[in-house]
């Protein structure tokens, strides 16, 4: 029986599951067994407990007294925000830098070559280890902090700045820039139809620009252009009021972001190097100035190199922000360890991070996935 | 003059780089050098030599005073030439392993026997006084983990990779998820499985301590990434190989072990180099759960210590410096490699 392929499969297959299936038997029974002699109880009711322990910095309401879930959500958006603001920083410094490394200036093109050398072959831990270290011991302490006028202090305890007064004028404000944005993206896509339909190119870059900024502004100045601002005043010894960017948030964003800039420059050198010559030379040919070359026949081309191992840089990083735990940024493997540590629900905890991380993961993949299916080559 | 004209000064705006970035760099290099040359103290000098420089010159004698313990994390003094013996013993292998006339199975062999040797130099037994892994410590255990790693992952990774190569939906199934399972969650997660949940996986009786729990972490995650990279390699063989060695009758093992996988391991060396860097550094994250290697040995080597700790910016560069030249001549290789092997291929192309 054993000599048919097929049978053959089916019964190796068949002893994989077994074996499979017995080792997640043998390790639950061991795990049952363990937490009842400690006296743990499996499953998720804790999240509704009372979480008892404060975090340091939250961009949604959360105090001790909290509930877990209520924490884990605060990990989640640290996590998220922190990633966020370092993709954005990161492509910016690599895209220049990558420019830098092709330049035919020795010069510029040598400083980025070991720009890049230096950064991706540190570990990013010491780095962010060293910024910390950097941003808390060399800073003066709060009563000699560096001012900046009277609207930011630089202290130990991070970078002070004021911040206007939450208003009316400023919420409309906000609105009219989601607009503006969505009204340039019909725009943009009104003027491409009449220019593919009738060779007439309408104009895209100062209607954008009011669109961007004038909108704002507006709603600012029809609110009632309030000044108002929320400015950091010295009390005691500490400040209070303003906004606070905390050495550990900031510590992890120059970390994160500076890493993985360097390889989003070997990502972005490498799309570029990708693109024929020919193209390059063509496009001259066709008497297009540099800059419409870069931008309609350079870069629509060098993206569909460059998108792929991009989309695995920014895994990357929001898969790195989980080393602020070593610096004591509250993200969310922060948080799940100060969980473990106060309930012993260690599965629950690892369970929960990694189910987000996952998710993650997934959606950053769908998202570029969608888009690289945007910009990707239509064959004939 | 021909070569500056060409390379700084080509067109106006070059030049304007050119001297924005003379300006940047005469800006930052000469107090950079200053402060960690010229004004520095060096060699075993007593810390007031350094509070008398402080801020204007690095303190390098608290990598004279804390040296030991750095490299060594707490492992007992006396002994601490059996670690130093069992580097030298990893650190040649991983430069034999680099040259390619030595690429044969031979080498494998005299892995294997390395890996022995290095436990028996590190633990001890049989004529060595033993020494509980507790105590092991510094730059042979971030060596170890990332060496190990590498060697029992790749395996790991080959099963993985065939796996999700494979006919069976089953075995195909059970690939996929555990390779994008594991690669889809940061490390620092999976150690904390290993130092939190191992414990709990396991009966009572059973206790395997820290640093295994995390080798084991390690090999773990990196067999996943391992995976992916040989599975490039196994696309790569062409199928006309696949479809031979079925002609001749060759059972699935034999055609993998003989024809496939030599040919795919081949291709997969370059993609398998770079893993290794980037494991080598990732090790550094065992930090968070407390275990000794070279970055927490040098953490607690300043921390502890009330009068040196100022000067903890000075340890972590000394650090950085290690982790950098190991990191950077590897990926030299790499590099080197990667074109040597894809010039070889196009050469048989073009013929």
């Amino acid at each position: 029986m054993l000599a048919n392929e097929k049978t053959r499969g089916i019964f190796w297959q068949i002893v994989l599951v077994l074996a499979v299936v017995a080792t997640g038997w043998y390790l639950v029974t061991n795990t049952q067994a363990n937490l009842a002699a400690r006296n743990i109880s499996v499953g998720f009711d804790f999240l509704q407990r009372e979480a008892g322990f404060e975090i340091g910095e939250s961009l949604i309401a959360y105090s001790a007294t909290s509930s877990y879930s209520r924490a884990f959500l605060v990990g989640l958006t640290n996590t998220l925000f922190v990633a966020a603001l370092g993709i954005i920083l990161a492509t910016l410094i690599g895209v220049i830098v990558g420019i830098m490394r092709l330049s035919d200036n020795w010069l510029v093109s040598k400083v980025a070559a070991w720009y890049v050398e230096i950064m991706r072959n540190i570990p990013l831990l010491l780095q962010l280890l060293v910024w910390y270290g950097l941003v808390t011991e060399l800073l003066p302490p709060v009563r000699q902090s560096i001012q900046f006028g009277e609207f930011a202090f630089l202290n130990q305890r991070g970078l002070r700045i004021a911040w206007p007064e939450p208003s009316m004028a400023l919420d409309m404000a906000g609105w009219a820039l989601l607009i503006g944005i969505l009204l340039l993206w019909f725009w943009r896509r009104h003027a491409h139809k009449v220019q593919v339909e009738t060779g007439r190119q309408l104009p895209v870059f100062w209607p954008g620009v009011g669109l961007i900024l004038g909108l704002p502004i507006l709603a600012w100045l029809l609110g009632g252009a309030p000044m108002g601002m929320d400015v950091p005043k010295l009390q005691g010894f500490n400040f209070s009021g303003g906004k606070l960017l905390s050495p550990e948030f900031s510590a992890l964003l120059i970390g994160l972001s500076t890493y993985t800039a360097a390889f989003i420059a070997e990502v972005v050198r490498a799309g570029i190097l990708s693109v024929d010559r020919g193209q390059t030379e063509a496009s001259m040919a066709l008497g297009l100035s540099p800059a419409q070359r870069l931008r309609l026949v350079t870069l629509p081309q060098a993206l569909r190199v460059i998108i792929p191992p991009m989309t695995s840089q920014y895994l990357n990083l929001t898969k790195n922000s989980s080393l602020g735990v070593a610096i004591g940024y509250p993200e969310l493997v922060a948080v799940a360890n100060t969980t473990m540590n106060q309930t012993g629900q260690a599965i629950e905890a690892i369970a929960i991070t990694m189910a987000v991380y996952l998710v993650i993961s997934l959606v950053i993949s769908i998202g570029m996935n969608w888009y690289n299916e945007r910009v990707k080559l239509v064959e004939r | 003059m021909d070569w500056i004209k060409k390379n700084l000064f080509s067109s106006p705006l070059n030049s304007a780089l050119t001297i924005l970035f003379v300006g940047l760099l005469v800006w930052l290099v000469p107090p950079a050098v200053n402060w960690l040359f010229i004004k520095a103290v060096w060699g075993p000098q007593p810390i007031e030599a350094c509070d008398a420089v402080r801020g204007q010159g690095a303190c390098w004698a608290v990598v004279w005073e804390k040296f030991r313990v750095m490299v060594f994390g707490v492992y007992p003094y006396a002994e601490q030439w059996r670690p130093t013996l069992a580097m030298i013993i990893l650190i040649g292998m991983i430069g034999v392993s680099t040259l390619r006339q030595f690429w044969r199975p031979a080498l494998g062999l005299a892995w294997i026997a390395a890996i022995v040797v290095v436990f028996w130099l590190m633990g001890g037994g049989f004529g060595l006084t033993p020494i509980r892994t507790e105590q092991w410590g510094g730059l042979p255990v971030t060596l170890i983990l990332s060496v190990f790693g590498i060697a029992f992952g790749f395996p790991v990774g080959i099963l993985f990779a065939l796996g999700r190569r494979s006919k069976l939906p089953i075995v195909k199934a059970i690939s996929v998820v555990y390779i994008e399972v594991v690669r889809g969650v940061p490390l620092i997660t999976v150690l904390f499985m290993a130092s939190v949940m191992f414990a709990l996986f396991l009966p009572e009786q059973l206790r395997i301590d820290n640093l295994i729990r995390a080798q084991v972490a390690i090999i773990l995650f990196v067999g996943a990434y391992l995976a992916e990279a040989i599975r490039g390699g196994l696309q790569a063989v062409p199928k006309g190989q696949t479809e031979a060695a079925e002609a001749l009758g060759l059972p699935y093992w034999k055609m993998m072990g003989l024809v496939i996988l030599p040919q795919a391991l081949r291709i997969s060396i370059p993609p398998i180099v770079n893993s290794f860097i980037a494991l080598f550094k990732d090790t550094s994250l065992v930090l968070i759960i407390a275990i000794y290697d070279f970055s927490y040995a040098v953490k607690k080597s300043v921390e502890t210590d009330f009068a040196w700790k100022k000067y903890f910016v000075e340890a972590f560069l000394f650090s950085i410096v290690v982790y950098w030249i190991f990191c950077f001549t590897m990926s030299r290789y790499s590099q080197k490699l990667e074109r040597d092997l894809s010039r070889g291929r196009n050469r048989v192309d073009a013929h």
